[in-house]
């Protein structure tokens, strides 16, 4: 059965149209990724899905419900969390408030702080620093243990190796098959198509606010991914 | 000598007014960016309502005050709910515009209620008494009581704030409103309980006000003048900076008072000019602009 299932799903920014008929499917326990220029109008998708952006047209099903007139809180409460795009920490929040802060909804779960911090051992050390106080990758931990905090059904991922050092994109990426073991599904947007094709099940390429390509990574070709990032 | 340490310690307690004034002010900056234009008009509108059940009822100021104060809280909550999380958004414009439009309705239905004459709570024996430290010097048990009671519910404030979830959830709405809501937080009931809050802590304020002076329909304005002095002199977003705000306010109030009885209110603005020159972001700065 479908977690996750797009409808003819469109999108807006005031009059600006962001997303044309997307439809899109993820499978429990799936891990999906979304690959695509910047502007192609992933974040937008991961966006109307958490609720923060209205739905245009077309409808979201998460678990067999609509999602699409659901608030932001009551979306999370069903077992959507997203770590979003910069991370977006609370600076006045210690790591471990911020930590506790993802555990808002009381979902029934096996992630706790302890499991957060099995997880990331190195958080442990900064829980009573200010959250923004941390190194980026570090910052990223924190981001992705407080969307676990919260006890999902599908983690959604926004742009996880922005602005970090391949190193660390290393270290965060390697922390996802265990999230993943525990039967989280996965939707990841992925500026690093290299990065995105390793992890992901099936990839979706979006461009100008469509679904250019879908496939299993190792049917696409170099030359299929090209043209459905670039349109070139 | 005594006559100037009895000035300071007076202006010093009358800090303690100011900042259960100011913090409410301050919250509901901090959490929803709302500036409330009638926040002075609320603490008047507690005064008369502690006025109206002690008149009314024979209850005592403190028995008013435990009716009174979480009945603003409800309509602190309600008012929010109904009425004020639906002017948020990008416009500052809005939110300033209708609590303004409330401190005229609040103004205008205390007139109609209760006349343009001033009135007052009296504490009875209380409300002058003292405690004599030797020496000509002596504190007020009124004052002490009102600094004490501002003390403690800024202490339980700060309490709230760091070990509560309702506390860390104001904290990270103040620091990003959307992100909060990616949480499972209903910004929008944490929001209505934030002006529960504030308006709790602004009708003990009101209420401390009637028991200390006269109050008429019309001078909610003025204490907002006061409360918002206290909040930029300690720093937006600082708890204990309204304390330090509101105790060097009385002060400055207290001194300028005593060279001249006209003087009190002038040296309290120009205290708060000098602040404002020498240190537009205040003593104690927590918040970030942004």
């Amino acid at each position: 059965m479908n977690l996750l299932e797009a409808e003819n799903l469109t999108a807006f920014y005031g009059d600006f149209q962001a997303l044309y008929g997307i439809n899109l499917h993820l499978k429990e326990g799936e891990a999906v990724a979304l690959i695509g220029s910047n502007g192609a109008g992933k974040s937008t998708f991961l966006r109307t899905i958490t609720g923060l952006l209205p739905v245009g047209g077309g409808d979201i099903q998460f678990a067999g419900e609509s999602l699409a007139k659901r608030s932001a809180h009551r979306i999370v409460a069903r077992g959507v969390a997203l770590v979003p795009e910069g991370r977006r920490l609370f600076p006045s929040l210690s790591v471990e408030e911020n930590l506790r802060m993802g555990g808002y909804a009381k979902r029934k779960g096996p992630w706790n702080l302890q499991r957060v911090y099995n997880l990331f051992p190195i958080l442990k050390e900064f829980a009573k620093r200010p959250g923004t106080a941390l190194s980026g990758g570090q910052q990223q931990m924190v981001a992705i243990g407080r969307a676990l905090m919260s006890n999902p059904r599908l983690l959604m991922c926004d742009e996880l190796s922005l602005g970090l050092a391949p190193i660390v994109i290393r270290d965060i990426y390697a922390a996802l098959p265990s999230i993943r073991a525990e039967g989280i599904s996965m939707l990841i947007v992925e500026q690093d198509t290299g990065q995105a094709l390793r992890v992901a099940d099936r990839v979706y390429c979006f461009q100008e606010g469509r679904i250019s390509l879908e496939g299993r990574p190792a049917d696409l070709t170099r030359e299929q991914i090209s043209l459905a990032y670039f349109g070139v | 000598m005594a006559d100037w340490i009895n000035t300071l310690l007076q202006g010093l307690l009358a800090g303690g007014l100011y900042a259960l004034l100011a913090a409410g002010l301050s919250l509901s900056f901090g959490v929803m960016r709302i500036i409330n234009i009638a926040h002075g008009d609320f603490a008047i509108l507690a005064a008369y309502g502690a006025i109206f059940l002690v008149g009314s009822f024979g209850l005592n100021p403190v028995e008013a005050m435990i009716i009174i104060v979480p009945l603003m809280a409800g309509l602190g909550f309600a008012l929010q709910r109904g009425i004020l999380n639906r002017t948020l958004g990008s416009d500052v414009l809005r939110p300033l515009l209708v609590t303004f439009g409330f401190s005229i309705i609040i103004q205008n239905l205390l007139l109609q209620g209760f006349s343009a004459d001033s009135q007052s709570l009296t504490a009875g024996s209380f409300g002058t008494a003292s405690i004599p430290l030797g020496g000509d010097i002596a504190i007020g048990l009124m004052p002490l009581t009102v600094m004490a009671t501002a003390v403690a519910v800024l202490a339980g404030m700060q309490w709230m704030f760091n070990h509560t979830m309702l506390g860390r959830a104001f904290r990270a709405a103040a620091d990003d409103a959307e992100a909060v809501r990616l949480m499972g937080v209903n910004h929008r009931h944490i929001y209505a309980m934030a002006m529960g809050l504030a308006m709790a802590m602004v009708a003990i304020a009101g209420v401390f006000l009637a028991l200390q002076t006269t109050i008429a329909p019309t001078d909610g304005p003025q204490h907002l003048l006061y409360a918002f002095e206290a909040v930029i002199i300690g720093g937006l977003g600082s708890l204990w900076g309204t304390l330090v705000g509101g105790v060097i306010l009385g002060v400055a109030q207290a001194i300028g008072a005593k060279f001249n009885p006209g003087w009190g209110i002038l040296a309290g603005h120009l205290c708060f000019l000098a602040v404002l020159v020498a240190k537009p972001s205040g003593l104690f700065p927590t918040t970030r602009d942004r």
